[in-house]
């Protein structure tokens, strides 16, 4: 399989060999990924593959067009074209954009969790915390009340949340405390897929350190296969494996987080590298 | 051209191997090296030696991928089939990093608020190894590199230079690895701890673990040395 963005910007081509240790299939594969608002084009022919237990960074500036790509991938921005699959029986051989709003609900329920920087876009912030993450496993049908709460506080448990503020609404929490409930919320039904939307912009450096443990700490247990969008470079080193850079709607370099972040092959990637160096 | 023919008995067949950084920014072409060809063996320990700033370091870093190579060829003999390091899939090189190939960097990076003894057992739990079990083997790679208990659970943002390097160490050799490339592991180290390296990559050497290193202090490891490749860059 050769990746069409396999190239260089010398346009040597640098075609990598398809996986020959991996026997994993990847979880995610995208193709092609589209998407425009009346004449502007936000992304134009994205192409990633996600394998399960791995961490996917995505990087660009501010209107590059990495959010879309995530809300795409939620199936909560609708694409004008592309083709997207997870590797889950109930889903397989099927394009999921194409699917209707009931199977695509379905999906966004029981196997796709999201984490956004702005913790209103999650989570009802008058409700309780234990109540936005029951929330989630009441849609997916669960009614026994005993049973919504213990699963409730396993997750809030999981995502270091502490109990005793169960009953607080996330409008009386801290931005760090917040992002615990999504993230508890996020992986309540054990999903496949994780996407997390800058989970940690706009918190103290601390309070980040701390959520990005609970993040690392929740890959090693669980093999969600994880996307991560963030324009902090230090956030990507920490928790992603590969890396895709994108400008302009478009993905100009791909490749193991460190090496992109330390011998960047772009000059777009080398301009963005060093000035956050 | 194929890589040398002797591969069945090695580990690793490195062949014209040259990596070139090319900065756009001043549009310069900064050769690293240029050329290399060497094969190692299980059990073997292999130096780069050469002048300051042919990139040594360099080859360590294309070898584990944290550079992209330029040109040539690093055939590796993973467990489960052969790859060449230098066009491996990047989840491949991933698996072989989790599993495999470890590389001993000269500095730490540590992580805010992620203790000595954490960091030391990452890898084993990354490797599947139950948490005290992990715990156990981390504090007794620790104090053999002599490093107090009485910080393993402080946070080494704020240690030392040398304190960083144990850890760093102990991280790093901590999880079973078929080829370790060492970038002057024992640069920054007090005698003890050069010496409990030095009988600690004995051990590996004896166990078949093949290794390639960049030594600051040569002397320490000379006569665990099986041969030498001169490193040079064109430029």
């Amino acid at each position: 399989m050769l990746r069409p963005y396999g190239i260089r910007y010398d346009m040597t081509p640098t075609y990598f060999d398809p996986p020959r240790l991996t026997a994993d299939r990847p979880l995610l594969t995208a193709w092609g990924l589209r998407k425009t608002y009346g004449r502007v084009t936000a992304v134009s022919g994205v192409d990633l593959e996600v394998y399960p237990g791995e961490t996917l960074g995505i990087v660009g500036e501010s209107g590059s067009g990495k959010s879309t790509v995530l809300r795409m991938l939620n199936l909560e921005e609708p694409a004008n074209a592309g083709d997207y699959r997870l590797n889950l029986a109930a889903y397989a051989g099927e394009n999921l954009l194409g699917l209707d709003r009931y199977r695509r609900r379905e999906l966004r329920v029981t196997q796709i969790g999201i984490v956004y920087q702005q913790p209103h876009m999650g989570l009802r912030m008058r409700v309780s915390s234990g109540g936005n993450v029951a929330e989630r496993l009441i849609m997916a049908g669960e009614r026994s009340f005993a049973t919504l709460r213990t699963a409730a506080r396993d997750s809030l448990a999981e995502s270091e949340f502490p109990l005793d503020r169960l009953d607080d609404p996330p409008r009386l929490l801290s931005g760090g405390m917040q992002q615990r409930v999504q993230l508890a919320k996020a992986i309540a039904m054990r999903p496949a897929l994780l996407l997390l939307d800058e989970p940690t912009t706009g918190l103290d450096v601390s309070i980040q350190a701390l959520v990005l443990d609970t993040l690392l700490r929740l890959r090693r247990e669980r093999r969600i296969a994880t996307v991560v969008v963030s324009h902090d470079l230090g956030v990507i080193r920490t928790l992603a494996d590969r890396v895709l850079v994108m400008r302009g709607g478009q993905v100009v370099e791909h490749g193991l987080a460190d090496q992109v972040l330390d011998d960047p092959q772009h000059p777009y990637t080398q301009q963005l590298v060093h000035a956050k160096l | 051209m194929r890589p040398c023919p002797h591969t069945h008995m090695h580990i690793l067949n490195v062949h014209e191997f040259s990596k070139t950084f090319t900065i756009h920014a001043i549009n310069r072409e900064v050769p690293a090296f240029t050329n290399v060809s060497f094969h190692l063996q299980p059990g073997e320990l292999l130096v780069a030696r050469g002048a300051n700033g042919v990139g040594k370091s360099s080859l360590l870093r294309c070898l584990y991928r944290t550079y992209l190579p330029s040109a040539g060829h690093a055939i590796y003999q993973a467990q489960q089939g052969t790859v060449d390091l230098a066009r491996a899939a990047e989840v491949d090189i991933a698996l072989l990093r989790r599993n495999e190939i470890g590389y001993v960097s000269q500095f730490l990076r540590p992580r805010p608020r992620v203790s000595a003894i954490e960091l030391v057992m990452e890898p084993l739990l990354l490797a599947g190894v139950p948490a005290d079990d992990a715990r156990m083997r981390a504090g007794d790679w620790l104090s053999r590199l002599g490093l107090k208990a009485a910080i393993w659970p402080a946070y080494p943002s704020t240690f030392s230079g040398g304190e960083q390097q144990k850890i760093n160490l102990a991280r790093a050799l901590i999880a079973p690895r078929r080829l370790l490339l060492l970038d002057e592991p024992n640069a920054a180290l007090d005698p003890g701890a050069r010496a409990a390296l030095r009988e600690r990559l004995s051990v590996l050497k004896s166990e078949g673990v093949a290794m390639i290193g960049v030594f600051h202090h040569i002397e320490d490891v000379r006569d665990l040395v099986d041969s030498e490749v001169k490193i040079a860059n064109s430029q």
